[in-house]
């Protein structure tokens, strides 16, 4: 009798890269409910609209590199890569940015690198910087907290030139908390001082601490699942926390507080989603407790001293860099050696 | 815990050393199956109409066949010595008669053939008969109680097939500290270890008592896995009948690859076998516990390995159990042993489902290698899926036991960089399939892993190959260049021959020269000869004359 081969190990693999892209997607659920409740419908529609676009610049490249589409597409990274932009983007910004983004990438970060694991890069923070370094003014439209346009309005705001020309979008915009620090710390003001405006919440920033509370649940949820290590998140949190203390300590009024860095802008979502990016991160243990403190470290130093107020992308980025160099430095010893 | 100062092997208690179990790195709880196969105690197989008994069971050199084409065998018959110092003999499994000496299909994973003794049996199963009998092993030298075991043809049943002498003799001169012997079945639905545990402890205590005697180590442990209650049961009561044995039975957690040499010996003591070095090295002997039995039959009943242990088990099988095979019978006899296959058989392994190897055909012959038949069905063990894009998620280097980056290492061999993959320790690889488990690319890794060994081995062949063409070539280069120099030499001296009339030339000048030198010489002495002879008297002239008379005649002949 004859019988078929193939090699071993022969029990039915346990892992599947699309039941891990689901896992996260659905882990990010939260955080993302917590954003269009507090920020309204247009998180909804860039998520959307990103999505979209993902898809089928994926599908388009893919058909160009004569690669199986739906195989790919099936596998959820670029639906990932486009909801992890979509969240780093304001309500009120124009249908193009979620999309001009995505574009970016799909094509250039992820595709153009040949796909799947092989971008050097995480594709959604590349997107959100070339948008960030593009489009300042597009990427500030963020609403009041829990004072946003309806679902009809907001369309309108998206879609029509006409309709943004017609509203006062300062009006309508608010600045986020870390903005906020970084003018006024600008004009000598204490944080003491800053702390007594509408935009500061409990310990976060006002509704981004509800936010990035969001985000930790989904995270933690991902932790458990084993769908992620904790190298990374403990790596990049505990850095921006002892960074950030060590200067509050030595200078309360114009450091701001551990607690207010570890929940307001993209701390959250960045050191479980998007750090956690395994292609471009380091993939040695302790090489993923470095790499996730120095994107700890560089959000710091980004926030307190650099141009922008948040620090998360180009952190990130950054350390894409230092990935291989880390992974070489790293490796563990190897049973039986010494 | 004074062991350091304890000298006595057996007088003392092992005690508290293995109390505290140790951790290797990585590994996976894999879901058993073992009960699949543990229902029903071990059958005897019986003796199938035709045994195919490969030459070469094991690691190292073939077999030296030694019957020949029409020869009668008897049961236990020497039918091929063994060459060499890691090699084993091979025993006819039954009586009968030797039909053909030729390549056979073998169990292997490249599906090849191989030098086998094919027998005809008789059905009468008849032992050759023992010339003389061992006498009680404790009188016996442990030089004698080697080769005993190595002419019993004793190779290591737990999978690998090591020549049982070879590893009995390593470290003579350093002191075996611990012997474990290995009863830690990690790998899904294998049991032919715990049902030897249970059915015949006795016997596996006694070949532990006899590798004991052999090696005299200081501490000695039976390791057998969490799950098997019922064989370690059977063993503390062995044990306990036994008396003072100085054996310790430690139950290990059920982890794969925990049966693996080196991770049992790093759950065991702590210690992690030096990479690319052996147990030994660290003072530490491993067994498998149907090894121990093996030895006890060869030592106490005189009778060498001709059967073993074997789990025919999968959905693939009607009637998955345990039995005892003659070693060359073909899997399909064990299978129909079990009921034959079920309808929806896909796939057959040799061993388990993780390290175990897919073989195309039921004909190849059970060896002394195998622990495992293993007939699966489609939905048991579904074809490999499609292989996606490595992610880096690192799933692999949290179970890899062996610490190393499977991705790296995949990487590397799937570009063929195998400087890279030898610098990432890539035969450090055990190969134990705990990466390609959790890929969630379904890549299959170990496959690339296996096929950048096989091509590094090549090269290095091609190497030594090379290595040799390499220094021919420059013993035939100095070889021509010596040639060469002669033959300059000679032409040189040659040409002063040719060109000899200059030489003459200067001969004859030398010659003249000479001449006149002898003549301006001979001219002073005549000189000298008249010097201060103006002024003399006519007796002094006459004087001299005289003298100058004897002088001619005193001058010798030939002055003239």
């Amino acid at each position: 009798m004859e019988f078929n081969t193939y090699s071993s190990p022969h029990l039915p693999v346990a892992g599947d890269v699309s039941a891990m892209m689901q896992k996260v997607l659905l882990a990010l659920v939260p955080g993302t409910a917590c954003a269009v409740w507090l920020f309204g419908w247009g998180i909804l529609i860039n998520i959307l609209l990103a999505s979209l676009a993902a898809i089928a610049a994926e599908a388009l490249v893919l058909k160009v590199r004569r690669r199986p589409v739906m195989m790919t597409l099936l596998d959820g990274s670029a639906l990932l890569t486009a909801v992890l932009l979509a969240l780093a983007l304001p309500p009120l910004t124009p249908w193009w940015i979620p999309v001009v983004g995505t574009l970016f990438a799909i094509v250039v970060a992820k595709q153009l690198y040949g796909g799947l694991g092989y971008n050097p890069f995480n594709p959604a923070m590349a997107g959100y910087v070339v948008l960030l370094i593009s489009f300042p003014l597009e990427l500030t439209l963020w609403s009041a907290p829990g004072d946003f346009p309806g679902l009809l309005d907001t369309l309108a705001l998206v879609f029509s030139e006409a309709a943004r020309s017609s509203v006062n979008l300062d009006a309508l915009s608010m600045a986020t908390p870390m903005d906020t620090i970084k003018t006024r710390l600008g004009l000598n003001e204490t944080i003491s001082e800053i702390h007594s405006t509408v935009l500061f919440g409990y310990f976060g920033g006002r509704a981004w601490e509800w936010i990035n509370l969001g985000f930790l649940l989904g995270g933690l949820w991902l932790l458990q699942a084993r769908m992620i290590q904790w190298q990374i998140p403990v790596g990049m949190l505990g850095a921006l926390f002892v960074m950030s203390l060590v200067f509050y300590l030595f200078n309360p009024d114009s450091y701001t507080s551990p607690a207010f860095h570890l929940f307001s802008g993209a701390a959250m979502l960045g050191a479980f989603f998007i750090a956690t990016d395994p292609v471009s991160a380091s993939t040695t243990p302790r090489g993923r407790l470095i790499y996730g403190a120095g994107i700890g470290i560089l959000t710091y130093l980004i926030r307190t001293w650099g141009g922008y107020p948040d620090g998360v992308a180009f952190a990130v980025l950054l350390m894409n860099m230092a990935a291989p160099t880390i992974d070489h430095y790293t490796r563990p010893r190897v049973f039986g050696q010494s | 815990m004074n062991h350091a100062t304890d000298t006595d092997p057996h007088d003392r208690d092992v005690g508290d050393r293995f109390e505290r179990l140790h951790r290797f790195h990585g590994g996976l709880v894999l879901p058993g199956q073992h009960e699949m196969s543990t229902s029903l105690p071990i059958k005897d197989a019986g003796v199938p109409p035709v045994l195919v008994v490969p030459l070469l069971q094991h690691i190292g050199e073939t077999a030296e066949c030694l019957v020949k084409e029409g020869d009668h065998v008897h049961k236990g018959q020497i039918i091929a010595a063994p060459s060499g110092s890691v090699s084993a003999p091979v025993h006819a499994p039954s009586s009968g008669t030797v039909v053909a000496v030729a390549e056979r299909p073998f169990p292997h994973p490249s599906g090849f053939s191989f030098p086998s003794v094919v027998i005809e049996t008789d059905g009468r199963d008849e032992w050759s008969e023992h010339t003389y009998t061992l006498p009680d092993y404790r009188q016996l030298s442990r030089v004698r109680l080697l080769d005993h075991i190595r002419a019993a043809g004793i190779v290591g049943l737990g999978g690998a097939g090591f020549p049982t002498q070879v590893k009995l003799s390593k470290g003579p001169s350093n002191r075996v500290d611990l012997l474990v012997i290995n009863g830690v079945e990690c790998e899904p639905y294998i049991s032919c270890d715990n049902m030897l545990l249970q059915e015949r402890a006795r016997e596996v205590l006694e070949g532990v008592g006899i590798l004991q005697h052999i090696l005299q180590p200081r501490d000695c442990v039976i390791a057998i896995e969490a799950d098997m209650r019922e064989a370690e049961a059977a063993m503390r009561q062995a044990v306990s009948t036994a008396g003072d044995t100085g054996i310790k039975i430690v139950s290990v957690p059920e982890r794969y690859p925990s049966g693996g040499e080196r991770q049992l010996i790093k759950v065991l003591t702590g210690s992690e076998v030096p990479s690319q070095g052996f147990p030994s090295d660290i003072g530490i002997i491993c067994q498998n516990v149907g090894t121990a039995a093996a030895v006890y039959r060869a030592v106490v009943n005189n009778r060498p390995l001709v059967s073993r242990i074997v789990t025919v088990t999968g959905a693939g099988v009607k009637q998955p159990r345990n039995l005892e095979v003659l070693i060359g019978t073909p899997f399909r006899y064990a299978i129909e042993a079990c009921g034959g296959y079920s309808d929806d058989v896909d796939r057959l392994l040799m061993g388990g489902p993780m390290m175990g190897f897919a073989v195309n055909t039921d004909e190849i012959p059970v060896i002394k290698a195998t622990n495992c038949i293993l007939a699966v069905t489609r939905k048991e063990m579904p074809p490999p899926a499609t292989a996606l894009p490595c992610i880096r998620c690192s799933k692999c280097t949290e179970v890899c036991p062996a610490d190393l980056l499977p991705q790296q290492l995949y990487w590397y061999a799937r570009s063929g960089n195998l400087d890279a993959a030898q610098d990432y320790s890539l035969f450090d690889c055990i190969e134990c399939g705990c990466c390609a488990y959790v890929c969630p690319s379904h890549i299959p890794l170990v496959q690339y892993y296996r096929h950048a060994k096989t091509e590094i081995w090549d090269a290095e062949k091609q190497k030594k190959a090379s290595d040799i063409a390499r220094d021919r070539h420059q013993s035939r280069q100095m070889r021509l260049e010596q040639i060469k120099r002669e033959r300059a030499e000679r032409l040189a001296r040659k040409k002063r021959e040719v060109s000899g009339a200059g030489d003459a030339r200067d001969a004859k000048k030398a010659a003249i020269q000479a001449a006149l030198e002898r003549v301006r010489k001979k001219k002073e002495r005549e000189g000298l000869v008249q010097k201060n002879v103006n002024n003399l008297t006519p007796e002094q002239a006459e004087k001299i004359r005289e003298v100058d008379t004897r002088r001619q005649h005193k001058r010798p002949p030939g002055e003239h």
